[in-house]
């Protein structure tokens, strides 16, 4: 009789700078199934973890924002690609994190669709969100957006896959580079998602993933110098606070998206204006 | 000639023949090992307020202006005023056209200018015209002189032109301490390194320094590592201290702190002051600030709230 083939486990680590280490602090914490069993250990990332990966982002911002809207476009299109053809992969890793079948699917086809959505929206936001203003002096007047630049997003609890994904193209499309700490119940296929990125020509160091505890990588999220903007999915009244407060020391742009259905309501280009700044030009004309 | 008659003086060129050779492998681990002592809190902030205290600040670019040596200057007196009770940095390293630049903004300051002499960086010159080199930047005001080593004629085998010149350099220097750069990353090994320290040593450095910054690799753990060694040694053998700088490729705080790590284990603390050890960098002293905010707020810091340099 043939032995059983020993399985392969898979090690979920974060992703920094375009790379996969494992947290600076050797912790891990264990993510269970619905019956207890053990399915892996993920990396409880640190606040280092979260310094080296705001460093990653800052180096790799100027050079992603500079890429054309085309450029950019294609890249969050071929991500949707890697997906599509991963498509199995994360039903099955839904599915392990409690979701049922026919729901899992729903989710994994509504991120791949939401992905070519935003790919959609890089050459066209521009357009939409720039004006032409009216002034009352010899001046031809207009307003653009630019990329707020690095973004810390902490990404919803509830919806592992979509509610990520729908936080993180917005931000990237738009010329931003960012750091996201992973849902703490649903973390598997952030982790997953973060090997879709890596396969996809995304450059090193503008998405980096972190999976660990919110209760203890929220203030310093919140609270970086070099992070420009902060977007936070949490409800509770305590999180808010703590986010807004410790936002306020460098002034940083505080998104919140805690009352959003991530299956019906994120196909909005106001989520992409969302983290963008808008420069207003006087340039002087004769009369 | 002057050269001559300071060689009669004091100054022998060593046997070099007699030199121990340079265990690559075990330098390598030495080397790993400085790298795991873990340095927090209080000790952390020691040790980076010594680092600070230990910058040579420089800037040796072809678009050096008054302005720019001005402002360099101005940081090095300034280093981040929000935080109060910081040393200031040890020396700003700079051409010797600018010298006389540097030496207006930092009166009334007690801080070094050192200025690079010898046709800095590749050093490929007649003897006479270092020597104008370095008078001129003498005479202008540096401190502190740093030289470079002819690498051509050392790896040639003539180490007799090396010691010669450093010795004559030494003699135009006077009473200003003298720099040595080695430019490591032009020896090529290790057992070159060691022995161009060893040469440098005996013709009268005060200090030796691994590199113009010019050429990669610039510093490195490594070459560090077997300069203090060689330092060490001719302290044993001879009883004079002489002083270390690397320079060039030392950007982060961390790295410093294990330069410091690996001085402390290697000489001990009488060389762990600006006298006898310095750091050739420009973006290292941010690092070392924003590190220092940190562990004053608990607040990861961004470049964007401290000065250019």
């Amino acid at each position: 009789m043939a032995a059983k083939r020993l399985a392969v486990a898979k090690t979920y680590k974060i992703y920094i700078g375009g790379k996969f280490p494992r947290t600076e602090s050797g912790r891990y914490f264990s993510f269970e199934d619905k019956q207890g069993n053990v399915v892996a250990n993920m990396c409880r990332g640190s606040r280092k973890d979260f310094r080296n990966s705001v460093v990653a982002a800052r180096k790799a911002q100027p050079g992603w924002a500079k890429a054309s809207a085309y450029l950019r476009s294609q890249i969050l299109y071929r991500i949707a690609e890697m997906l599509e053809g991963r498509r199995d992969q994360f039903i099955a890793e839904l599915q392990l994190q409690g979701a049922a079948a026919r729901a899992a699917e729903k989710e994994v086809d509504l991120s791949i669709d939401r992905l070519i959505y935003f790919a959609g929206w890089a050459d066209k936001y521009q357009q939409v969100f720039s004006a032409v203003n009216p002034v009352n002096s010899s001046h031809f007047n207009f307003s653009v957006l630019e990329p707020t630049g690095v973004v810390s997003i902490l990404a919803p609890d509830d919806s592992g896959l979509l509610g990520l994904i729908s936080n993180i193209a917005p931000a990237i499309v738009g010329g931003n580079t960012c750091v996201v700490l992973a849902s703490e119940s649903k973390p598997l296929s952030a982790v997953s998602f973060a090997e879709v990125l890596h396969a996809s020509d995304v450059p090193g160091g503008v998405v980096n993933i972190l999976t660990g505890f919110r209760s203890e990588l929220t203030e310093f999220f919140a609270s970086h110098m070099d992070v420009n903007a902060i977007v936070y999915c949490d409800g509770r009244k305590a999180v808010a606070r703590t986010v807004q407060e410790l936002a306020a020391d460098n002034i940083k742009r505080v998104i919140a998206r805690d009352q959003v259905d991530w299956l019906r309501d994120a196909q909005d280009p106001y989520l992409i204006r969302d983290t963008q700044e808008v420069k207003t030009t006087w340039h002087p004309i004769g009369t | 000639m002057a050269l001559t008659a300071l060689k009669k003086k004091s100054a022998r060129l060593p046997d070099l023949s007699r030199i121990p050779a340079v265990d690559e492998v075990g330098v390598n681990e030495r080397v790993a090992r400085f790298q795991t002592r873990s340095i927090k809190k209080a000790a952390k902030v020691e040790a980076l307020k010594l680092i600070l205290s230990m910058i040579d600040l420089t800037t040796l670019e072809g678009q050096d202006t008054p302005g720019k040596v001005k402002q360099l200057c101005q940081k090095a007196i300034h280093l981040h005023d929000a935080l109060p009770g910081l040393p200031h940095v040890a020396a700003v390293c700079v051409y010797p056209t600018m010298v006389s630049v540097a030496k207006e903004a930092l009166a009334g300051h007690d801080i070094n200018i050192a200025s690079v002499a010898t046709a800095f960086p590749s050093g490929m010159s007649t003897l006479k015209v270092k020597l104008d080199d370095t008078r001129m930047a003498v005479k202008a005001g540096a401190t502190e002189i740093d030289m470079v080593i002819s690498r051509g004629r050392f790896l040639a085998g003539d180490y007799r032109y090396v010691f010669d010149e450093i010795v004559a350099v030494k003699e135009a220097c006077g009473d200003v301490h003298l720099k040595v750069i080695l430019e490591t990353g032009e020896l090529g090994t290790l057992d070159r390194v060691r022995k161009a320290s060893v040469l440098a040593m005996h013709a009268g450095a005060d200090f030796i320094k691994t590199s113009t910054g010019k050429i990669q690799p610039a510093a490195t753990m490594q070459v560090t590592l077997v300069m203090l060694q060689a330092i060490r040694d001719f302290y044993k053998e001879t009883g004079k201290m002489v002083g270390m700088k690397p320079a060039g490729g030392i950007s982060t705080s961390k790295l410093a702190i294990h330069y410091l790590v690996m001085l402390h284990e290697t000489l001990g603390n009488a060389w762990m002051t600006p006298e006898w050890f310095r750091f050739g960098a420009s973006s290292l002293a941010n690092d070392v600030l924003m590190q220092l905010m940190k562990q004053s707020t608990g607040v990861y810091q961004s470049p964007d709230y401290f000065s250019k340099d």
